[in-house]
């Protein structure tokens, strides 16, 4: 029962994700991908478990592995999303500066 | 059991805030917003993923993200807006490694189901074809491999026999690791062939389409976040995971329709070389210097700039925002037109352009200046060659006939700047070229530019 309702999810957020994506228009699709990137590195909840696990070293082993590189990918892909982002202006903004 | 109450609903609010990011990006104006939304969900689920009961000690945990912090900070910090499609491929192969990592520990560790075990596999398998698969992405566009390997498709006689030989063995140990979960033979088998076969996935693909394989990957790296997410039984790696692994599929949707091929024909045929070209292009390449190109820039009303990965190789995008700026003071009205594929990922040439402080609203689609292309007086290609070919439109047998493409051919005077007569990563002729009203404007794109912006101000 628990994996239908856990498919249910999925689906309905791939459906979700179709909706909302769409909609980023073409000039945005690099911050985007980087956006997602940092997304994925949602992989750090489940790590974080393993890592904070202290009876079993492989799975504390492996679990720090997984932290470390998810939070690569948490703050590298937030920053530079920011980074990018923060230059892209309008007309006024620009001379405005 | 509250705290995993606690938990779960707060995983609920960093959804929602993951969405709200996504809606957020519909616009550049709200666009950073959304990205600070999505990160704010993202500390939060992090945070309290703490409380979760089965943690014990926290010193690993802080070790390894403190690590990962600074590291990504750094890399975040340091890098050159030049080198944004490798970093974003090494991103999606670190994204898939982690996943991968978090897989692989979870199947090692814990006793699971068949169903579970089978999950953990496809995750797995995921993970390790992100990952090898974005490192020779990386490799290829930055060229750190070898120059056989550097940009070009590496297509073998019996590849496909060889791929069809991976297949069968990673489904093989796929079976006997589902037998038995714990043979650590078994597992490095299935990990050692998944992640050779990334490799062969990537390696036959050229420079050209680095945009759909670079959008692919990170559909993958999602993917592989929700394949643990199943695993695991967590519902926020699933929703987070999927609305990556959405991303990137319409990504690769758009690249591919921008390109006129099919999924399968980018990721499986390599670039075949047409021989028999039939086409006959008429006419002979006039080249302009410079100084004279000068007096048509100063003479035009209305200016059309298409970028290429040319503009990227050549670091020319701030001398153009330059003459953009002396354009404008001399009455001319400027604007961009940027193919969905120009470049070697998707939005390439607009973070560009964006660096180099040219506003948003500058930078038109495909879609928007094909239809008023009569009305510009000058159109300027500066390192595009296959997204600005009117062979895709007006010559049946061409390799990219059918191809969307940028009709610069139509403007009333066009300047295409470029080193040489190289044809483009296609391997086909440009009839662009060889129009009455092309001249070619040889040399490298920012020391024309310079050379154009210090007579304007003479």
């Amino acid at each position: 029962m628990s994996f239908i309702y856990l498919s249910m999810i999925l689906i309905l957020s791939i459906f979700l994700g179709f909706e909302l994506i769409r909609k980023v228009p073409a000039t945005l699709h690099t911050p985007l991908m980087s956006g997602a990137n940092a997304v994925s590195g949602i992989t750090l909840v489940g790590a974080i478990v393993f890592a904070g696990n202290d009876n079993n070293l492989w799975a504390q082993v492996l679990g720090t592995t997984a932290v470390f590189l998810a939070a690569i990918n948490v703050v590298g892909g937030y920053l530079v999303t920011d980074r990018m982002l923060s230059k892209f202006k309008t007309k006024e903004k620009q001379n405005a500066k | 059991m509250q705290n995993e109450f606690i938990i779960n609903g707060v995983y609920v609010l960093s959804a929602v805030m993951f969405i709200l990011g996504l809606k957020l990006l519909s616009h550049p104006s709200t666009a950073r917003k959304g990205n600070l939304t999505s990160a704010t969900g993202m500390l939060l689920a992090i945070v309290i993923t703490l409380i979760d009961q089965n943690i014990i000690g926290y010193e690993w945990i802080a070790v390894g993200l403190v690590a990962g912090a600074v590291v990504g900070a750094v890399v975040a910090k340091r890098v050159e807006f030049t080198s944004m499609p490798e970093l974003v491929s090494l991103l999606n192969g670190i994204g898939g490694l982690s996943s991968l990592v978090v897989s692989v520990a979870m199947l090692v560790t814990v006793e699971v189901d068949l169903s579970i075990v089978m999950l953990l596999l496809i995750a797995i398998l995921i993970g390790s074809v992100t990952f090898s698969g974005s490192f020779i992405a990386w490799s290829k566009l930055s060229g750190n491999l070898s120059t056989i390997i550097k940009g070009r498709p590496m297509v073998f006689k019996g590849q496909a026999f060889v791929n069809m030989i991976i297949i069968f063995a990673i489904l093989a140990f796929g079976i006997l690791l589902a037998i038995t979960p714990s043979n650590p033979h078994f597992l490095h088998a299935f990990l050692a062939l998944s992640v050779i076969f990334g490799i062969m996935l990537v390696i036959p693909i050229g420079g050209a389409d680095m945009p759909v394989v670079i959008s692919l990957l990170n559909s993958y790296s999602g993917l592989a976040a929700c394949g643990a997410g199943l695993a695991l039984d967590n519902n926020l790696l699933i929703v987070a995971g999927a609305l990556v692994g959405a991303s990137g599929i319409i990504l690769t949707s758009v690249m591919c329709k921008a390109m006129n091929r099919s999924l399968s024909n980018v990721l499986f045929s390599g670039f075949q070389t047409v021989s028999t070209q039939e086409m006959k292009i008429e006419g002979e390449v006039k080249s302009i210097s410079s100084e004279d190109a000068y007096y048509v820039f100063e003479a035009a009303q209305s200016v059309l700039i298409i970028p290429g990965y040319g503009m990227a190789v050549a670091q020319a995008q701030h001398a153009m925002k330059e003459l953009q700026t002396l354009l404008e003071e001399n009455g001319a009205e400027v604007v961009y037109g940027i193919h969905p594929v120009a470049g070697r990922m998707p939005g390439h040439m607009n973070v560009l352009l964006a660096e180099a402080d040219v506003p948003y609203e500058l930078l038109l689609e495909m879609d928007e200046v094909n239809p008023r292309m009569e009305s510009y007086d000058l159109a300027v290609v500066i390192g595009a060659n296959d997204v600005v070919n009117p062979a895709a439109r007006e010559m049946k047998g061409s390799p990219i006939y059918g191809m969307p493409v940028i009709n610069a051919d139509l403007a009333k005077n066009v300047f295409v700047l470029k080193r040489g007569m190289a044809s483009g990563f296609a391997g086909i002729d440009n009839p662009l070229f060889f129009k009455e009203n092309t001249r070619m404007v040889f040399g490298d794109a920012k020391d024309t530019l310079n050379s154009v912006i210090r007579q304007f101000s003479d």
